[in-house]
């Protein structure tokens, strides 16, 4: 028989019902040496990010003359998963979801405005239990937004499923091992862009609309907590300089 | 909506995983209650009015389930902690509960109290889980009895001391089963509280009595941790048992680590285990193998090594499995085939199993319970012990009983009354026990499948008409070649039958080569040599030579074969070859290798089952096929799932087989109700050669059974079988049985007359019995 992931009365196996994210944090300014850095957490997956940049191009034959050269490096730590394994650096997976964060940030930041420099993000997975690539995206966006990096938008990306004829939110470990389709959306929620589409496994089109509906609804609540997290840490910097007095 | 983490380790294949889980609590659950004033109602089903509201421990589920189904309990409280165990160790107590739960009709609601922030229990240290899950039990009941103050009160159902006392303790109304049916004042109840031969009340009973006291009959099951290492290192051996069903003290174990059948002699060997249970079984010292008769010989005389009088199989499936390695008649076979015994249980497939009560006298007094053996009508099930208080009702009637336990002190396992069928010989009794046993779900169709079909009456509509994939040809004559009671037009007949073929034929290419992955076909195995092997000794003793290299060349070889002046002799050889051949199977096309689809039958590279749509599901299956193939409908989503089409493929073969198998035992019920008054003589064929007689193939009326020369042998009394049957000298390779002085031979598919009659050994177990006419 098949695992039942949600039960009839509609829990799941961690107790979410399924629109339901998991619970959520982040933590701005984590990393001292860095320009702009953030942790971000969704349920028992943590990831860091920490930015470096603007600054000038290492390799100058990389340099682009009309906006800045945007760099990525995802990694997972030794102790992320139960069993404590030596990763390889650079394998397929870590350089793929490299290219992903990459390509979703650049979306983002307005490189034109920073020409010949160059910005590197480095995203690290902490603890893995599913949507390591969703929490690396927020994060990055955040340590970008902590960087004083221009972007049109925050990035906000969420993940979503289909197990047992029901479309899923934000899944977790042991429900993206369930073997049905997994979507990652990233989303520029006020210009109501996608800059990340992926799915792994098919499902039929109708199917798939209700699960990328959903995908974006957790990318937009995702977004609104992200934005508090800035507010808030922006009215402490504030406080901190004396700008606002309580 | 707060937040905790369960912690837990978990071993698998041996190592020793941590794995870390959340585990959210919220505040949001509803507790299941009409009349509670907070909760939300949408799936609320427990009624003011309920004399009780019920919560029941994990082991009362899983033993008094058909104590839970009958009406008269209602108003239960399922929490999902009990429902997790009930899962993790008995799947169809689980299925049975959860229909239950989403039966509009009953009122049992399922109460999420592992996710409910006041009712969640972390586990403690030092505890194990199942004190800690008695914890949630008694948490969450007595969190409804503060939440629920005014309505009905609370109770605990539960047969656990401990437990019992600890609620108590806590202020939680708690009763045992039998308690509590007591209360309610219904006596037909009673019979359904299943007998469990509680292991805290068992170990009383030792202390009472010095432990040689107590009479052990089998020997006690490994412990759980000990089995599993043992299957690791290989000292036993995992797999499921089947019983014999010609001879219920034989059973045979396939297990993969080991590459033969282990054979099982005797009760006391198979140790409690009942057919399909997965069992672990230690392989016994080689010089044992062959005490295989002598361990026969302790047993009951009730268990006699029988074969009865039935339809002629009509393939290998259908036949007895090792009628030939059957105990005394080939004593050398024997050694030479692995014994073992079973020395624990790993999964139980208890059911609820048709039968009829031993007949006993009325016991004095009325209305007390009495101890009744049950009898199963499946053979392979040893007699249940149940305690019933309406024997007189029960004695003459078909019911339906439950197993609950099987201590081993004691010779048969207890059980409960379940439901009565009917009438004991009654048709429509006897034709229910069969859909029962070969589990047919003969019910009407539900609502929601009737409310898929259009409303009556029916006729053409314009949406129809303008349908661009369907094809108006009503003007086109169309007309049926087989209408009732029309013989003369047999070739056109024929020729519907090689345009369904053709049909079936291209249809399989189409859809496999669209879906070369999830195409379902059906496929016919090549036999083996081995299976053949039979038919080629049977053909040989009459000199028949047939050629087994291609189904081309066997069915040539098989035309060829003529008897002298013999019209049947052809037909009988064409029975006796289908007969060795395995049924052909349904299966997905991304299962196995294109070789593999051979249809051997009907000499077919690819077949599939399209032209009956409206008598097979499989037909329909092909069909959703074929349309998407044509671009006119979508793909279901089924044929994306690879797990869920075998499963439907392995769905559809179980069904066809039990379907085949009640048509078989209803064709069998009548047949035996057609001889019952009258005995009759007719002629027989014979097909195969034994120690002691022949088995006979009577062509009038389709049935076969063993025609006994010797008198039968009885257990106990080997040595006058042993002297009979030195009457007659078998002749196994010429498959010829004589007499000493070779005044009378029997040679295989000699025409013999028989008599045929219908015999009650025991009560309640009329069977038909085939006596030579000399």
């Amino acid at each position: 028989m098949a695992l039942e992931f949600i039960s009839p009365e509609g829990l799941r196996l961690d107790g979410r019902r399924p629109a339901e994210i998991r619970q959520l944090r982040a933590n701005l300014g984590v990393i001292d040496k860095a320009d702009g850095s953030a942790t971000f957490e969704m349920g028992n997956t943590k990831v860091i990010a920490a930015v470096y940049g603007p600054h000038e191009v290492q390799n100058r034959s990389q340099q682009l003359l009309d906006q800045a050269l945007v760099k990525c490096e995802y990694s997972m730590a030794n102790f992320s998963t139960g069993d404590r394994r030596r990763k390889q650096k650079g394998d397929r997976r870590s350089v793929e979801i490299s290219l992903v964060i990459r390509q979703s940030m650049e979306a983002a930041i307005m490189t034109h405005l920073l020409p010949r420099t160059q910005i590197d993000i480095f995203v690290h997975v902490l603890q893995a239990d599913g949507g390591t690539r969703s929490a690396c995206i927020n994060a990055a966006s955040l340590a970008l937004a902590d960087a004083g990096i221009p972007m049109r938008d925050i990035v906000a990306s969420c993940a979503s499923g289909y197990l047992n004829n029901t479309p899923l939110l934000d899944l977790n470990y042991l429900e993206d091992s369930g073997g049905g389709p997994d979507v990652t959306i990233a989303l520029l929620p006020k210009l109501d862009k996608i800059t990340l589409l992926q799915m792994d496994a098919k499902l039929p089109l109708e199917m798939f609309e209700k699960v990328f509906e959903l995908g974006n609804k957790g990318c937009v609540a995702i977004a609104n907590y992200m934005r508090n997290v800035l507010l808030e840490n922006t009215k402490d910097l504030a406080f901190a300089r004396g700008v606002v007095k309580v | 909506m707060l937040q905790s983490k369960a912690f837990m380790k978990k071993t698998r294949r041996g190592q020793v995983v941590k794995v870390v889980r959340e585990h959210y609590l919220r505040d949001d659950i509803s507790c299941g209650a009409i009349f509670c004033q907070s909760c939300e109602k949408e799936s609320a089903c427990l009624s003011s009015s309920a004399p009780n509201i019920l919560i029941v421990d994990t082991n009362v589920t899983l033993h008094h389930i058909d104590l839970l189904e009958n009406n008269a309990i209602d108003d239960v409280v399922i929490l999902s902690v009990v429902l997790e165990e009930v899962k993790n160790r008995n799947l169809s107590v689980y299925n049975r509960i959860r229909a239950l739960c989403s039966n509009p009709m009953r009122r049992f609601f399922v109460f999420a109290n592992e996710h409910h922030k006041d009712t969640f229990v972390k586990t403690m240290p030092g505890e194990s889980p199942n004190d800690r899950n008695d914890r949630a039990i008694r948490s969450a009941s007595l969190w409804y009895q503060k939440h629920l103050g005014q309505g009905p009160p609370i109770l605990l159902l539960t047969n656990d001391i401990e437990n019992k006392r600890k609620a108590l303790q806590e202020g939680i109304c708690t009763e045992t089963v039998q308690s509590y049916v007591e209360s309610l004042g219904r006596p037909e109840l009673f019979d359904l509280v299943a007998q469990v031969c509680d292991s805290s009340l068992a170990e009383m009973d030792i202390e009472d009595s010095r432990p040689s006291k107590k009479k052990l009959i089998y020997p006690e099951h490994r412990p759980m941790s000990e089995i599993t290492s043992g299957l690791q290192q290989r000292i036993f051996h995992q797999g499921k048992l089947r019983v014999n069903r010609y001879n219920p003290i034989e059973a045979y174990v396939n297990s993969e680590s080991i590459d033969e059948e282990i054979i099982i002699y005797g009760r006391i060997n198979m140790n409690r285990a009942f057919e399909g249970d997965v069992v672990a079984v230690e392989l016994l010292p080689e010089d044992q193998w062959k005490e295989g008769n002598t361990l026969k010989l302790i047993e009951d005389e009730e268990d006699e090594v029988e074969e009865k009088v039935g339809l002629a199989p009509d393939s290998v499936d259908a036949a007895p499995t090792s009628l030939q390695a059957k105990p005394g008649d080939f004593g050398s076979k024997i050694g030479s085939r692995t014994c073992g015994r079973v020395v624990g249980i790993i999964k139980r497939n208890w059911h609820s199993y048709c039968g009829s009560l031993e007949p006993m006298p009325m016991p004095a007094g009325v209305g007390g319970a009495v101890n009744a053996l049950f009898v199963a009508s499946d053979r392979r099930i040893p007699k249940i012990r149940i305690q019933t208080r309406q024997l007189g009702n029960l004695l003459d009637k078909r019911i339906l009983v439950a197993v609950d336990s099987w201590d081993i002190s004691l010779r048969y396992p207890l059980g409960h009354y379940v439901k009565t069928i009917g009438d004991i010989g009654d048709r429509a009794t006897e034709s229910e026990v069969l859909m029962i046993e070969n589990d047919i779900n003969n019910r009407p169709f539900s609502e929601q499948v009737l409310a898929c079909l259009p409303p009556l009456p029916w006729s053409v509509s314009q949406d129809d008409l303008k349908c661009n994939y369907r094809e108006d040809i009503r003007h086109i004559r169309v007309f049926s070649v087989d209408p009732p009671g029309m013989y003369q037009i047999r070739e056109a007949n024929q020729m519907i039958e090689e345009f369904m073929l053709a049909a079936n034929i291209s249809v399989a290419e189409k859809i496999l080569k669209h879906y070369p992955l999830c195409a379902l076909l059906r496929r016919h195995p090549i036999p083996t040599p081995k299976m053949l092997e039979p038919l080629i000794r049977t053909a040989a003793a009459v000199g028949v030579k047939l050629d087994i290299t291609s189904s081309k060349s066997l069915a040539d070889s098989l035309d060829n074969a003529l008897g002298n002046n013999d019209p049947y002799f052809n037909k009988l050889i064409r029975i006796l070859a289908t007969r060795c051949m395995t049924q052909a199977v349904y299966f997905s096309s991304g299962e196995l290798t294109p070789p593999e689809y051979y249809h051997y039958g009907l000499a077919a590279a690819l077949y599939t089952h399209f032209t009956s749509p409206i008598r097979r599901y499989a037909d329909v299956i092909v069909h959703r096929l074929l349309a998407a193939a044509l671009g006119l409908f979508k793909l279901p989503a089924v044929f994306h799932d690879k797990v869920q089409l075998n499963s439907l493929a392995d769905n559809l073969n179980f069904r066809h087989r039990n379907a085949q198998m009640a048509s078989r035992a209803s064709v069998e019920l009548h047949t035996l109700i057609y001889f019952r008054n009258r005995p009759t003589d007719a002629e027989a064929r014979i097909v195969k050669i034994r120690s002691n007689g022949f088995i006979v193939f009577v062509p009038k009326f389709g049935i076969e059974g063993p025609v006994y020369l010797t008198p039968k042998a009885k257990d106990n009394n080997g040595e006058e079988s042993c002297k009979n049957s030195a009457d007659w000298i078998v002749d196994e390779e010429q498959q010829r049985i004589s007499t000493r002085d070779g005044k009378r031979v029997y040679m295989v598919l000699d025409v013999v007359h028989v008599h045929i009659e219908v015999i009650e050994p025991q009560p309640n177990r009329s069977k038909l019995v085939l006596t030579l006419l000399k």
